[in-house]
């Protein structure tokens, strides 16, 4: 059987800026045509007839866009430190792997405006003047590949890739290239040794790959929203896009949220829009007429904030990190008064110890150790000793490994135990949760009677 | 570029031409990078990856064997056995089991009549759990060979199992 194809359900728009939610999506709306119509590619002519490569760099630095890919690293400061002239092939990376969990707006934008994400990564790659560009898309997406994949064949047969495009001389070949089931290849370094066709261990910096990366060549990578900001930095200017949002967060940012939520989904808000609005009114407030217990802001690996640490903020860098957090992924996993965080925390730490690569002994060790940790207090035999055990296994990972994976798995835990401490003390002290134990607040499958 | 000699060729020969495509938009020294996309393209014909399409593999690409070996232990979706006929990948992880994934893999344990990791006698059905698969606003979901099936319910399980049955 084939499902139809599964698409991320549009609802109606934030007030605020768009870059990327700005017209009705429809079955081809994504199509070169209708990119077209709606201005696409206007930008990478105006880059390739009336830009030097250096000043497409410039727009970028000037518009203080940061990273989307969880780090919020300056876009154009990365860029910039590839050097044009040192005579070695350059290349521009697409990190399409989006796995952090909570994580699915990359999906939304490689399904509906695969162009717009396509033009950023040509315009990123005349910046550093590469010839050749890669996208590393997650071995599980499906219709964002077919997207993806019929978009670049339009292109080519466009002339908007290949020899000399748009007849101004520079060339340019995108290998879509697709992963095999990974959450730590979406790590820069990882994925570009999956590029080269090995197991995805991520490599110690220095070098940084800007000096050495893909087949030792210096290597720029950007997320997928990050490239799709581009055309529009490109058309405006960076100046213009630096006056959307705040000073020190321009521009949107795609938020995916899921959890116990009414409207759960992928909505663009441009930065500095209320927390709580977007939370209560935009996304209809949370099931079952429950309060708001805690938001997981940025994917699992960023800390959780609870109802009170969101009182009056708003959606950008500073704020997030004034709150002790950060916007990481834009991955929102909200969960609900009555919630069991003792199980919460089990479920994240399952995932952590998956997926280690088990290069770096604090995170190998202690990634397996806190699950079983966990796996033991759910089961009600937790021991008094349990809940410093589980700190101390989060610090010792502290700057201690190759990658954050092992780092953000520490900071996920110990922030849910400094929020939820009595959770962990009353389960160890009672062999049950303090809650009913569940996770869910409506669960389809409860009727039905399954494990619980 | 290695020419490959027919006749140690017999699981990819047919394959080769479209490898040899792909490589036309690669830089030129790229040919270690074609490893997991080839992998990918054998098993998506066999259903899995045997020892001789490694050897083959091996051969064509001028590889070495052991970088091959990783490689499919490395990633999740390689697989050196065969898998039931429908792969069905429910996610577990945070969103999808505030969503009730738990009640999905217990409900879908219970119709099949296998744990997760084991697959029906017939042949027809695998059952795994796996990560977050970037569909975490649909949940509960899960991914039956290459599609996604989201918002999941008894009745819409149902319907999906009885479809794949027929
Ligand atoms: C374990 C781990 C997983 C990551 N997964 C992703 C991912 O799926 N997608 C992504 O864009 N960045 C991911 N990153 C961040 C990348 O290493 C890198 O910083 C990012 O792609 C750079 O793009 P940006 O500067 O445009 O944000 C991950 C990092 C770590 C440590
Ligand atoms: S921190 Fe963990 S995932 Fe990252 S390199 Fe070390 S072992 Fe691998
Ligand atoms: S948590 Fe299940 S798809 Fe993301």
């Amino acid at each position: 059987m084939t499902a139809p194809d599964s698409t991320t359900p549009a609802f109606p728009a934030l007030s605020g800026r768009k870059y990327f939610m700005n017209f009705p999506v429809t079955d081809t709306s994504h199509s070169l045509e209708a990119y077209k119509a709606r201005g696409g590619y206007q930008s990478l002519h105006k880059a390739l007839t009336s830009m030097q490569p250096t000043d497409v760099t410039k727009e970028v630095s000037a518009s203080g866009l940061l990273g989307h890919g969880g780090a919020a690293f300056p876009a154009g400061r990365k860029w910039g430190v590839i050097k044009l002239t040192d005579g070695e092939p350059h290349y521009v990376c697409m990190n399409a792997d989006e796995g952090e969990p909570g994580t699915f707006k990359d999906r939304w934008l490689l399904e509906h405006v695969p162009h717009l994400c396509i033009e950023g990564l040509i315009l990123a790659s005349y910046a550093i003047m590469g010839r050749h560009a890669f996208i590393y898309i997650r071995g599980e997406f499906d219709l964002p590949y077919r997207r993806l994949r019929d978009a670049i064949e339009e292109a080519y047969a466009a002339g908007l890739l290949g020899e000399n495009i748009l007849g101004t001389g520079y060339s340019l070949d995108i290998v879509l290239y697709r992963g095999a089931g990974s959450y730590v290849c979406g790590e820069a370094s990882a994925m570009l040794a999956s590029l080269e066709g090995k197991k995805g261990w991520p490599r110690n910096r220095p070098p940084r790959l800007t000096v050495k990366g893909l087949y030792q060549r210096p290597t720029v990578v950007n997320n997928v929203e990050t490239l799709a900001n581009i055309p529009a930095i490109v058309g405006e200017g960076g100046e213009a896009f630096r006056k959307v949002g705040l000073p020190k967060s321009p521009g949107t940012q795609m938020i995916s949220i899921s959890g116990h939520l009414v409207r759960p989904g992928v909505y663009e808000i441009e930065y500095g829009y209320s927390w709580e609005k977007f939370i209560y009114e935009d996304c209809g407030g949370i099931l079952g007429g429950r309060g708001l217990k805690c938001v997981i802001p940025g994917g699992v690996s960023t800390k959780i904030l609870d109802a009170n640490e969101l009182k009056g903020r708003t959606l950008d860098h500073n704020s997030a990190l004034a709150a002790g957090s950060q916007i990481g992924s834009g991955g929102m996993i909200v969960i609900a008064e009555g919630t069991c965080m003792v199980r919460v925390a089990r479920v994240i730490q399952r995932f952590y110890h998956h997926e280690s690569c088990g290069q770096c002994t604090p995170c190998r060790e202690g990634m397996g150790w806190m699950e079983r940790i966990l796996d033991r207090v759910v089961r009600g035999e937790g021991r008094p000793e349990d809940i410093d055990r589980l700190y101390h296994i989060s610090n010792a990972n502290d700057g201690t490994t190759i990658c954050s994976l092992g780092d953000s798995a520490g900071y996920a835990c110990s922030a849910i135990l400094d929020h939820y401490r009595e959770e962990f003390e009353y389960f160890i002290t009672h062999g049950r949760s303090m809650y009913d134990g569940s996770l869910t607040v409506e669960d389809p499958f409860a009727a039905v009677g399954a494990t619980a | 570029m290695i020419k490959p000699t027919s006749e140690k060729m017999q699981n990819i020969q047919h394959l080769i031409p479209e490898f040899e495509r792909w490589k036309e938009r690669y830089p030129s020294d790229f040919t270690g990078s074609l490893t997991i996309p080839c992998l990918r393209r054998i098993q998506e014909e066999r259903g899995y990856i045997a020892d001789s399409d490694i050897d083959e593999l091996v051969a064509y690409l001028g590889v070495p064997r052991m970088q091959v070996d990783e490689v499919i232990a490395f990633y999740t979706q390689f697989t050196r056995e065969p898998l039931g006929t429908h792969h069905l990948q429910v996610c577990h992880n945070l969103s999808c089991s505030l969503r009730g994934a738990e009640g999905l893999v217990g409900y879908l344990c219970n119709k099949l009549g296998i744990q997760p990791g084991e697959t029906t006698a017939d042949g027809k059905f695998t059952l795994s759990t796996v990560e977050c698969l970037a569909s975490c606003g649909t949940a509960p979901m899960m991914m039956v060979n290459d599609t996604y099936h989201e918002n999941l319910t008894p009745a819409t399980v149902d319907a999906l199992l009885e479809d794949l049955t027929r």
